[in-house]
């Protein structure tokens, strides 16, 4: 529970320095923070960041549009679909590229399942923190149900590389159906009895109600996003504000919390896989209600043929090159293509001076931005508190560290 | 929608004065300021009750080389800002000689803006004035050269593999 | 002394059961065998892994710790987050120049005898990131044993890393630490 100490601190009062990370295992990644404790209440911290910094943006200078959704996957590596096809959709808006209705409700169904396998790493982890492994352990299997998904429609698990700009290499098969339809059935109550374990469980409660809170001003200030915001009482929504691939035609709600604490994002991500789970449902009848066997754009500029083809035929082995080496023409211009992703707004902004790589990419990465408020929010609060809000803020060290 | 970017653009304009060089209109308008000024221009956008920008979404430089230019090498900075009750977004822009590369810190204004800023100094070594801490985010602190530069090399050099006459690049 | 040879009757994980024990030593619940391959029966089959994840792979090291894929099958499911109580180390994920540093004081830290699994591309190699920042695969300062590749690998490639490492210890000399070609290997390093 946090205590009041908003007090500065003292100079003449010796305070012990320890040093949280960056191998500590209660920080599930790559952070370190060193920490002025006063007995076991955080006085102040100071985090360290660039663990893992990897250079997206330079590489992204240096690589041809459909190259950079390989290394989108490993920005936040728990929801990699949501990165891949925000930077399709990006893409899109800047060849002014329109894919049809279905191929963007089948991206809806791909990307809110992402959202729900984002939602069971982080959910299971706070519980583990708070000393319930049993949900962590319960909740991983339906994670993999959802890599079985994954799997079937882009052939990998966690790094999906899922999509092309345009649409899909290929449409889902009747297996991944099956085993979406498998999800959706027996999903729900595995799920129910997760929620029920912890919601109204006291010693979860007494761990998480009033720790670790921001309110909505503070929250704003220091940028945040998605689930952490929505906890805090601010009901933004990219999903909502600047709907993209067909979310406006579809009904959720965006759950809110009110005191911005760990229990609020705890409850905030929770109501968020029922909505995804809602989002899905609809897609998939949607899906249904389009022209059946559309994946893609019909854009032979961008969209690979498909490989009998291009071994027969003199115009697909043209635009087959032209994809590969990256050589079609691309328009000069500037956009930012915002999406919802698994912990808060993701955002792409392209630099095209019309040459085969992007002039400059900026992400506006969720995590390095509100981070920030670590040590704000933790000041005052026990060290095992200050465990627990960091994984209730979801983190990913890949995200942060660029 | 039209309206809306012509209202926006009308809002600012008198809300800046000159200090607007350039309009830049489109789905994310931009606005054009002299690198002294940027500090005020966020300031003027921040409280304005008609505009009220009052989110910082994100903020990144950017390195103009000289033959992109034409006008020798440049530095930019683009903030990006949002008015969450009304959802408008839009951006600043402003730009710099490599050697003048100071401009005001934002962190008065936007506490996010700390982080971004150093990975703007981090990046690119645009320094910030009045900033509380700018020191190095992801790199070592001894490290001499800002590597988002166009001119620093992606590769690690001290991989060899790479030099074979056959296979190598 | 029974002067026939032993036959041997079973080969388990190293261990030979002989059909004639020595004198004084045979009877139910006694075999005999050679003290190196009990000692790294016991290595192998009691290992401690400290997992040492940074990004992606840790992930997947996750998915291969679940119910699943379980890594408690091979008596592996207890981890050491302390290096001076881990056997082994698995390194899975980017390791950057500037984390460099830290996990090469963390396997100074370990105790004899250690073993190193690197997991994924990039801890192999640098993987997709050859950037500036990146540190091109972890053998550059530390020995390694076992490499995983993939980005990420499947957990099945990982437990077929962790049984290749179970191998090692099962098969290595007790004096393997001593030879001069290991030293040489440490030295090579600059570990002391």
């Amino acid at each position: 529970m946090a205590l009041p100490t908003d007090s500065p601190l003292r100079p003449e009062k010796a305070y012990t320095t320890l040093n949280l990370g960056p191998t500590h295992p209660a920080t599930h990644g790559i952070f370190q923070s060193v920490l002025k404790m006063d007995g076991e209440i955080v006085m102040d911290a100071e985090p360290t960041l660039g663990y893992i910094h990897r250079a997206f943006e330079k590489i992204a200078e240096r690589r041809p549009y459909y190259q950079i959704t390989t290394l989108t996957d490993r920005l936040n590596y728990c929801s990699s679909p949501i990165n891949n096809i925000g930077w399709h959709l990006a893409v899109e808006k800047l060849i002014s590229l329109e894919v049809p209705r279905r191929v963007q409700f089948l991206r809806v169904v791909i990307m809110e399942f992402a959202r729900i396998a984002d939602h069971l790493i982080c959910n299971p982890i706070i519980a583990a923190d708070a000393g319930a492994l049993t949900g962590f352990m319960y909740m991983f299997q339906w994670r993999e149900a959802i890599y079985d998904i994954f799997e079937s429609v882009g052939g990998a698990r966690l790094t999906t590389n899922l999509g092309r700009i345009g649409g899909f290499e290929r449409d889902f098969s009747p297996e991944t159906w099956r085993l979406i339809h498998k999800f959706l059935r027996e999903f729900p109550a595995a799920f129910e009895e997760f929620h029920g374990m912890l919601a109204r469980n006291r010693i979860f409660m007494d761990r998480t109600v009033g720790v670790g809170g921001i309110r909505a001003e503070r929250a704003l200030q220091y940028g945040f996003t998605g689930p952490n915001l929505r906890a805090a009482g601010v009901d933004y929504d990219v999903r909502v504000a600047q709907p993209y691939s067909g979310y406006d035609a579809l009904a959720f709600d965006i759950p809110v919390g009110a005191q911005g604490d760990v229990y609020d994002r705890f409850m905030v991500r929770q109501e968020e896989v029922r909505q995804s789970l809602r989002l899905i449902h609809q897609a998939v009848a949607k899906v249904a209600a389009e022209p059946e066997g559309v994946f893609r754009a019909d854009a032979p500029d961008w969209v690979l043929p498909p490989k009998e083809e291009v071994y027969s035929g003199m115009e697909a082995l043209i635009y087959h090159f032209k994809v590969v080496m990256g050589e079609t023409k691309i328009p000069v211009g500037e956009i930012y293509h915002p999406v919802e992703g698994g912990n808060g707004e993701l955002g792409y902004y392209i630099v095209s001076d019309g040459g085969r790589t992007p002039y400059r990419l900026h992400m506006r990465r969720p995590c390095f931005i509100y981070y920030q408020a670590f040590p704000e929010i933790i000041r005052g609060s026990l060290l095992s508190d200050a465990v627990l809000t960091l994984s209730s803020l979801n983190v990913i060290a890949g995200e942060m560290d660029a | 929608m039209a309206n809306e970017l012509q209202n926006l653009q009308e809002q600012v304009a008198a809300a800046l004065g000159a200090r607007c060089l350039k309009w830049e209109g489109g789905e994310l308008p931009a606005v054009h300021v002299p690198p002294a000024e940027v500090y005020s221009v966020v300031r003027d956008l921040y409280d304005d009750a008609g505009l009220a920008f009052r989110f910082l979404t994100s903020l990144c430089g950017i390195h103009f080389t000289a033959d992109a230019t034409g006008d020798g090498e440049q530095l930019g900075l683009i903030y990006f800002l949002h008015d969450l009750p009304r959802n408008r977004r839009m951006r600043v822009k402003t730009v710099f000689p490599v050697a003048a590369a100071e401009v005001e810190s934002i962190t008065p204004i936007f506490a996010s803006a700390n982080w971004m800023e150093r990975e703007a100094y981090d990046f690119y070594g645009i320094k910030f004035k009045n900033h509380p801490n700018l020191i190095r985010i992801f790199n070592i602190e001894t490290m001499t050269v800002f590597p988002l530069r166009k001119d620093f090399p992606l590769e690690d050099r001290t991989r060899h593999d790479k030099n074979d006459p056959m296979f190598g690049r | 002394m029974n002067a026939s040879a032993p036959t041997p009757r079973q080969t388990q994980g190293g261990v030979t059961l002989v059909s004639e024990a020595p004198p004084g030593l045979s009877g139910e619940g006694f075999f005999a065998t050679s003290l190196s391959a009990a000692i790294g029966l016991a290595r192998a089959k009691s290992m401690w892994p400290m997992p040492y994840a940074t990004s992606c792979c840790g992930i997947e090291f996750m998915a291969t710790a679940a119910p699943h894929y379980d890594l408690a099958r091979f008596a592996m499911e207890r981890f050491a987050y302390s290096p001076r109580q881990a056997d082994l180390l698995m390194v899975m994920g980017t390791i950057s120049k500037k984390l460099g540093p830290v996990l090469r004081s963390v396997y100074e830290q370990m105790a004899e005898p250690r073993w190193v699994l690197s997991v994924g591309a990039c801890a192999s190699s640098g993987g997709i990131f050859d950037t500036y920042s990146v540190l091109q695969g972890i053998d550059r300062i530390i020995p390694v044993d076992v490499y995983v590749p993939g980005c990420p690998p499947r957990p099945e490639q990982i437990i077929d890393g962790l049984l290749r490492v179970h191998e090692l210890a099962m098969s290595e000399s007790l004096r393997r630490r001593d030879t001069a070609e290991y030293q040489a290997r440490l030295g090579y390093y600059g570990i002391a």
